[in-house]
């Protein structure tokens, strides 16, 4: 187990530096320098702008600058909020993003398993049906058309909730957008949980169990359970990282000065180093979050031994 | 000969039809799939659906009196009505919302269609590669696409449009970028089965050449996989596109698509809803469609439920 956990580790250094690399460079081979604007500004000033930010110097050495302060934590500068730096801009937006994130994460889980197990210990009956049909529309029904319509019917028409917005974790304006991201994410983890349980239930196990006549409650709570529940914590990676763009989605729906508001700005103002820094912090908090998902993982399937 | 196959001057077949044994054409996979298809309601429906779409986004621009970017300076934000022509009313600045949709829908579904067809030949031949030559290169070259898998394809799909610009066809680029890994990694796992099955290994025993193995085993085996998964792959794309342009960084005005009309609509849904609820109805039927098409082909292709 030790030596996979350390293998699996070690096994993201070449992601993280691949993704970090090719994305400087990226940044770096665009045409035209970030002070390029149509104000003059004179040639003075130009040359100490450059000299602050380091461009003067050749791209290797940057690079090397950009890993240095990279790896003691500094994201760099911002180039269009000009007191910000990007850690500054992070410290006041991630605590929102991982709010709502967070919330909807374990919210889902909860409900996603529960509604599989229902799903599943009624195959074909109504219920059934009904959480299939509400699970489709969750994954096939873009989030972006989905939050508005919420916003329409609960904020608008209604006028239950703000339709948007933020004040400092009032509970009002979290309900929206974590309903959002929780009805996504339950229609993946409901769907996944339902299958794995129905085909858990048809193994031999199981029928020994019924056999020797246990009650289904604990047919299902005690045996069935665990095995079925592997599936759903391998979709909890790719479910981490499509929460990143949920996050995106959502935080431009309902405006939540979070991170993913931060990213889209940044990109529609092209400031280059805000978007660099948030791609590098955001990549690598999901590198890490799979491997904490590979790592449960192999903890809780006896069958994986690397 | 098969004597069961009719031809010229068999008597034999005509013998049986008298013994009143059904003597059906010999059906391919492909025949066998259509009938399976064609059983499928909901994908026969979705199929219908998809392809009234399609024709009114070629069609219907041609047809319908307006300019998808001319302002109608009588009619602004209409709510829609039979009177003016103007059947889903028109937007804030008086364009006609039918013919928009249709000219948005033209471009997400060509964004769609050449971003699928793009990724699909990089999957296939990513994946073929790699499962042929096997070894090392499989080794790199799958460790590649991890890599890819751990990453917020969206923040680096951000950063390319930052970094490039917004033209249709860097869309197209940056998503076929994100889109291909899918592909290769079936592609790969297939190649590799099938290199081991029994009858290709019966067929190569019996001195059947290299390239009629390929011809007459591997390829048709890896097309029903292939067509189930370019039937997936196309929304996906058409979504990528969609969260794109709806984030402000995809498609640019004039030009529109429906993750530009979805936008437009989220500003304005208080006082005109239509104008974000039919592109917004608009892409989740085709998304939805899509969907159904791709569980019906697979249930239609797969050799396993045979």
């Amino acid at each position: 187990m030790w030596t996979y956990t350390l293998r699996r580790t070690l096994a993201t250094i070449p992601t993280l530096v691949a993704v970090i690399s090719v994305c400087y460079f990226l940044l770096h081979a665009t045409p035209g320098g970030p002070f390029d604007s149509d104000r003059q500004v004179s040639a003075a000033v130009l040359a100490n702008l450059q000299a602050k930010y380091h461009l003067d110097l050749p791209l290797w050495q940057q690079y090397l600058l950009y890993w240095k302060s990279l790896l003691q934590g500094d994201l760099g500068a911002s180039f269009r909020y000009a007191d910000w730096t990007v850690n500054d801009l992070v410290g006041k937006a991630l605590p929102i993003s991982l709010a709502i994130g967070g919330t909807s994460m374990v919210l889902s889980l909860f409900i996603g398993v529960t509604v599989g197990i229902w799903a599943a210990i009624r195959q074909n009956s109504l219920i059934d049906h009904f959480v299939m049909l509400i699970s489709n529309v969750g994954s096939a029904f873009p989030s972006f058309v989905i939050g508005p319509v919420l916003i329409l019917v609960f904020a608008v028409g209604l006028g239950w909730l703000p339709a948007g917005g933020w004040n400092d974790f009032e509970l009002r304006f979290m309900v929206l957008p974590v309903a959002l991201l929780t009805f996504i994410n339950v229609s993946t983890i409901g769907r996944v949980m339902r299958g794995s349980l129905i085909e858990v239930l048809h193994s031999n196990f199981i029928r020994t169990a019924r056999a020797k006549g246990l009650p289904e409650r604990v047919v299902i709570l005690r045996h069935a359970l665990k095995p079925a529940l592997l599936p759903v914590v391998s979709t909890l990676g790719p479910l981490a990282i499509s929460s990143i763009t949920s996050a995106l989605i959502t935080e431009t729906v309902f405006s939540l000065p979070g991170i993913g508001k931060l990213i889209v700005n940044g990109a529609g103002n092209r400031d280059y180093t805000l978007v660099l820094g948030l791609v590098v912090l955001v990549t690598v908090l999901a590198v890490l979050m799979n491997l904490l998902v590979d790592l449960a993982y192999a903890v809780l399937d006896p069958k994986i031994r690397y | 000969m098969n004597p069961l196959t009719p031809s010229k001057n068999d008597s034999l077949v005509q013998n049986l039809g008298q013994l009143s044994v059904t003597t059906k054409a010999p059906r391919n996979l492909w025949a066998d799939a259509r009938v399976r298809f064609l059983r499928n309601r909901a994908a026969v429906v979705s199929l219908v659906i998809l392809s009234i779409i399609i024709l009114a986004c070629v069609v219907g621009p041609w047809v319908l009196p307006h300019d998808f970017d001319t302002a109608d300076w009588d009619a602004m934000s209409v709510a829609p009505s039979m009177a003016n022509a103007h059947y889903w009313g028109t937007d804030e600045a008086g364009r006609d919302l039918l013919v928009r949709c249709l000219i948005g829908g033209r471009i997400s579904l060509m964004v769609g269609i050449l971003a699928t067809i793009a990724s699909v030949t990089l999957g296939i031949a990513w994946g073929a590669v790699a499962g042929f030559m096997g070894g090392k290169v499989d080794a790199l070259m799958m460790r590649i696409v991890d890599m890819m898998y751990a990453i917020p394809y969206l923040l680096i799909a951000i950063l390319l449009v930052t970094i490039l610009g917004r033209e249709f066809y860097l869309v197209v680029i940056t998503i076929t970028a994100f889109s291909w890994m899918d592909m290769a990694r079936i592609v790969r796992g297939q190649t590799l089965s099938l290199r081991s099955r029994e009858y290709v290994e019966a067929a190569r025993s019996i001195g059947v050449s290299t390239t009629r193995i390929i011809t007459g085993h591997i390829v048709p085996n890896l097309l029903g996989i292939v067509v189930i998964y370019t039937t997936v792959t196309v929304p996906g794309v058409i979504l990528t596109e969609s969260v794109l342009s709806f984030l402000g960084l995809g498609i640019q005005e004039p030009m529109t698509s429906w993750g530009v009309l979805i936008q437009d609509g989220t500003k304005v849904m208080d006082v005109s809803p239509w104008i974000l609820l039919f592109p917004g109805a608009l892409l989740s039927i085709t998304l939805y469609c899509f969907n159904f098409i791709g569980d019906g082909m697979r249930d239609a292709l797969d050799p396993k439920d045979r």
